[in-house]
């Protein structure tokens, strides 16, 4: 027998016993039933209107210390880059192609390396900033929900010191479960081999529990609407 | 209303003013009070040691005791907790269970007693004092009594009653582990002293003496003059 | 030394050790504050426990179907599925594939299971270079000791101890700033991700529908294990899986609201197969080791089948008195606190860990604050029962007996009280001494006096 049959024997035999469950007594074993999902009952509130979800995106942003603009147009997103581009002194970046990133990326001043072929990693540590598309941001947590496909690939958006993200409207949604379904319309069975829910820059409080940004990932995080 | 008063062992052997101070609440009230002196103990430290058989021993007697009783009001969210939800499990599948579930029902913590099942909130009482309570946690979490004995404290006239930031933490007693660990139920305990000191208060009330006992224990060890008291004594003043 | 009389040396040490008390106190203080503000967001928390244990109970109770379900929707997508029913068998996996690949240097994420058995020995001995890539499990490992706590693993260490320690081992220069210390271990381990051949990671969840396992962190060390050497394995638990990807809707949040005060963690990042054709970057190969350990043990105990249901959060243990007062490492386990003393004795044995389903008030805060409602407290008594049901102590049971006796006779129990206060008159000549009979409970508190007048008398004197 193999090892996968063995264990699976013996999760059979355990579960011939109908558990006892607290608060319920002795509940028999009937067939896993499609269970429907509450959770944007029970989770965080988020308005209806799109100002509403911006409101809440941004406060969320603020709280996670990442930098949230909503800028009307790509022009206005490109000079706001290039700005940055400017006061960091970035020398070199690294982005993917696509459709926000090409236009915004075209003029930067900076060199730019693209992943979408792959790429040398020791020259993406080089850069000083990655700028990616995402699949969307998610007004209740203010996350970033970013793919393998969407963002260049796993490493594009933690490996350099600084990420920024470009959105569009429309891809501003509301909660999490909306975040799900949304993956399962857009790729159904073939999902990307990385999904990442990107929450702030990167963070811990392993020491004493004081809160110090850029652990491994970005120190910065930068979210731009594009509308 | 017929009440049975359960008196606990140690509310019998040192804490006797709780007792009498609910005898006296209840009998104002106009309610007929019985003490069964056959009950000496629930059987907590046993059920909690493990020995659920010896424990059976010391229950079986109470559930028989009881079988006819109107409803039994118990001095002590522990021991409460002990008839209310471990009784059931501790005659779980034997030929009692049904005894257990009845007695179960029909047994109050006495502040629930007068709150949720008398609805009375005011008993008139006076107690000119600061004051901080104590949630034993087995009221609190076995039973949810958490509003009762707050809602029976703000009918108190005078007293003033200031929550302690750990109020919910557990004061470190825990039955036999106070004997088994006593090392980590002291610490525990020094917790709740410390917090119930900042609060400034000169009483801790708790509805559970069992918690007061362990408490007293501590404060009187560091010379601490703040007091422990039962909920019902406090009730009970004029 | 056995594992009880570890347990009841450290604890003893620890909770004399004031500064100790206070480190920890303080650190699972700001916890609680940042917890609780987290929680008042949501609509309605307790909807969200019931929810979040409906779906976890039913996946325990069928995790037979879940699990083969993973797996046959992780082959599809390239993953490499393995089953080990021991931690030797897991060992051997790992180093097999090691082997294969000619593996020189690994880095690691958080993986729980690995310390579970012993992988970092393991693969040292293979002559692996082995790094831990989270700032907790890197600060620990710098220093050869086990994690302190499931979450948060150096939660014990203060700035200092962490300069010192990081100058000894790093050469860097002595720094009281939290920022810097991290900074240089970010330098630290920057070249080792990029380096290393393998990366090893753990898993917080396994969705079953999609072959996918989700990886959830604060500081982007997973992501980048994950993303740049050529081999990725996650070594994960058999109780891990979720049925729907949508599962995590709910889950992520409370994990990240339960075990650390946040909104949401950092990452949370979900892997479904080696890169694939068209993608930027990813390994080549992706192996999934699904870990059993003694786990179907557990889930054989009809009773305690919930604790099966655990997300790691570590909320029990951040609220639990005991925990806040002996510290994790007290406990000799790979988990810690209650969740830690109701499934280790499934894991390692009853006999050998009963003794931390002792040491428990059994207050139950552990059970409150557990995101998927795990009886834990109740656990512990039932622990209690079955470990004096095999092995009872023939002085407690004789003890009991009487006790047994004494409750059920109201002559005898009236006989007591005399006796009682007849010690008394003597017992202050031997309080809190060694032959004091209630040292345990007079080395640091008083002793209740017993009344003048019992309840009992009192009553009848009034009915006589």
């Amino acid at each position: 027998m193999t090892e996968r049959e063995n264990i699976l024997g013996r999760i059979r035999e355990a579960l011939r016993v109908p558990a006892e469950r607290h608060g319920h007594g002795v509940v028999q074993n009937s067939p896993s039933a499609p269970h429907e999902s509450h959770a944007s009952d029970w989770l965080p509130v988020v308005g209806e209107s799109f100002e509403q979800r911006v409101e809440l995106f941004r406060a969320n942003a603020a709280e996670l210390k990442a930098d949230f603009h909503l800028v009307d147009s790509r022009e206005a997103a490109a000079a706001h880059l290039r700005e940055l581009a400017t006061a960091k002194g970035w020398k070199k970046v690294a982005t993917h192609t696509g459709e926000l990133t090409r236009s915004i990326c075209a003029d930067l001043g900076v060199d730019i390396l693209i992943t979408d072929d792959g790429y040398d990693v020791n020259e993406m540590e080089t850069c000083d900033a990655g700028i990616t598309e995402c699949d969307a941001l998610v007004a209740q947590t203010g996350s970033v929900l970013v793919t393998s496909r969407s963002a260049g690939g796993r490493a594009l958006s933690v490996l350099p010191p600084h990420h920024i993200v470009l959105a569009r409207r429309d891809q501003l949604i509301a909660d999490l479960p909306a975040a799900f379904a949304l993956l399962k319309q857009t790729y159904g069975a073939g999902m990307p081999s990385m999904i990442s829910f990107i929450t702030g820059p990167s963070r811990t409080g392993d020491i004493e529990r004081i809160l110090v940004l850029g652990a491994h990932g970005p120190k910065h995080l930068a979210v731009l609407i594009v509308g | 209303m017929r009440v049975t008063l359960f008196i606990p062992c140690f509310v019998d052997m040192c804490f006797p003013r709780a007792g009498i101070a609910m005898v006296e609440i209840l009998e104002r009230l106009g309610h007929t009070v019985e003490c069964p002196e056959e009950i000496a103990c629930c059987g907590q430290p046993a059920f909690n040691s493990g020995y659920w058989p010896e424990t059976r021993a010391v229950a079986l007697p109470i559930l028989q005791r009881l079988r006819n009783a109107e409803v039994v009001v118990i001095a002590s969210g522990s021991c409460g907790a002990m008839v209310k939800n471990f009784y059931p499990e501790l005659f779980k599948e034997t030929e009692h269970a049904q005894a257990a579930c009845d007695l179960a029902s029909k047994t109050f913590e006495f502040s629930d007693f007068l709150v949720t099942k008398l609805g009375v909130t005011d008993l008139g009482a006076r107690f000119p004092h600061k004051v901080t309570f104590h949630d034993g946690c087995h009221g609190l979490r076995e039973l949810g009594i958490k509003k009762q004995p707050r809602t029976l404290l703000a009918h108190v006239r005078e007293l003033e009653l200031v929550e302690m930031t750990e109020a919910e933490s557990c004061c470190g007693f825990g039955g036999t582990f106070s004997a088994k660990f006593p090392m980590i139920s002291t610490a525990m305990g020094e917790v709740k002293c410390a917090s119930a000191r900042e609060t400034g208060a000169e009483f801790i009330v708790s509805n559970d003496a069992s918690c007061n006992m362990h408490i007293q224990g501590l404060l009187d060890r560091q010379g601490q003059p703040l007091k422990t008291i039962h909920l019902a004594e406090v009730l009970n003043t004029r | 030394m056995n594992s009880a009389a570890q347990f009841r040396d450290d604890a003893k040490r620890l909770t004399h050790d004031l500064r100790h008390r206070e480190l920890i106190q303080s650190a699972l203080k700001k916890y609680e504050v940042a917890r609780d503000a987290k929680k008042a967001r949501y609509q309605d928390w307790e909807s969200a426990r019931v929810e979040a244990s409906d779906i976890k109970w039913d996946a325990v109770n069928h995790l037979d179907a879940h699990l083969a379900e993973f797996a046959r929707n992780a082959e599809a997508h390239g993953t490499k599925v393995h089953w080990a029913s021991t931690g030797g068998q897991a060992r051997e996996i790992i180093l097999g594939i090691v082997r294969e690949k000619n593996a020189r240097s690994i880095i690691k994420s958080k993986v729980m299971t690995g310390e579970e058995i012993h992988l970092n020995e393991a693969l040292e001995k293979a002559d692996m270079s082995v790094v831990e890539s989270d700032l907790g499990e890197y600060i620990v490992q710098l220093r050869h000791e086990a994690p302190y706590h499931f979450v948060f693993p150096a939660m014990h260490l203060t700035r200092g101890e962490i300069s010192d320690l990081f100058e000894r081992e790093l050469g860097s220069a002595p720094t009281n700033d939290a920022g810097e210390l991290t900074m240089i271990a970010r330098r630290a381990l920057r070249k080792k991700y990029i380096t290393a051949d393998i990366g090893i990671s753990g898993a917080n969840f396994a969705i079953a529908e999609t072959g996918m396992v989700s990886i959830t962190e604060n500081e982007g060390n997973a992501r980048l294990t994950c993303a740049l050497p050529k081999v990725h394995i996650a070594l994960m638990g058999i109780e891990k899986l979720l049925p729907k990807l949508e599962d995590l809707a709910l889950f992520l949040p409370m994990l990240a609201t339960a075990g650390a005060g946040q909104v949401l963690t950092g990452y949370n990042t979900m892997y479904g197969g080696p890169r694939q054709p068209g993608e930027a970057d990813g390994p080549e190969e992706f192996h999934v080791v699904l870990l059993d350990n003694h786990r179907t043990r557990l889930l054989a105990d009809a009773e305690q089948r919930d604790a099966l249901q655990c997300i790691r959060c570590g909320a029990c243990l951040n609220v639990c008195p005991i925990y806040k007062n002996v510290g994790g490492h007290t406990y000799g386990t790979t988990y810690q606190g209650p969740i830690g003393a109701v499934i280790t004795p499934h894991l390692r044995g009853l006999q050998d860990w009963k003794h931390l389903s002792f040491a428990s008030s059994l207050c139950g805060a552990c059970t409150s604050a557990c995101p998927v409602k795990i009886d834990l407290h109740h656990h512990l008594l039932q622990s209690r029962r079955n470990a004096r049901g095999q092995k009872p102590l023939w002085w407690e049971k004789i003890a009991f007996k009487l006790f047994a006796v004494l409750a059920n006779s109201p002559a005898l129990w009236a006989l007591a009280k005399p006796m009682a206060r007849f010690g008394q008159i003597f017992h202050p000549l031997v309080k809190a001494t060694r032959l004091d009979p209630a040292y345990v409970w007079t080395q640091s508190r008083e002793l209740p006096k017993v009344a003048p007048q019992t309840f009992k008398e009192y009553w009848k004197g009034r009915n006589p």
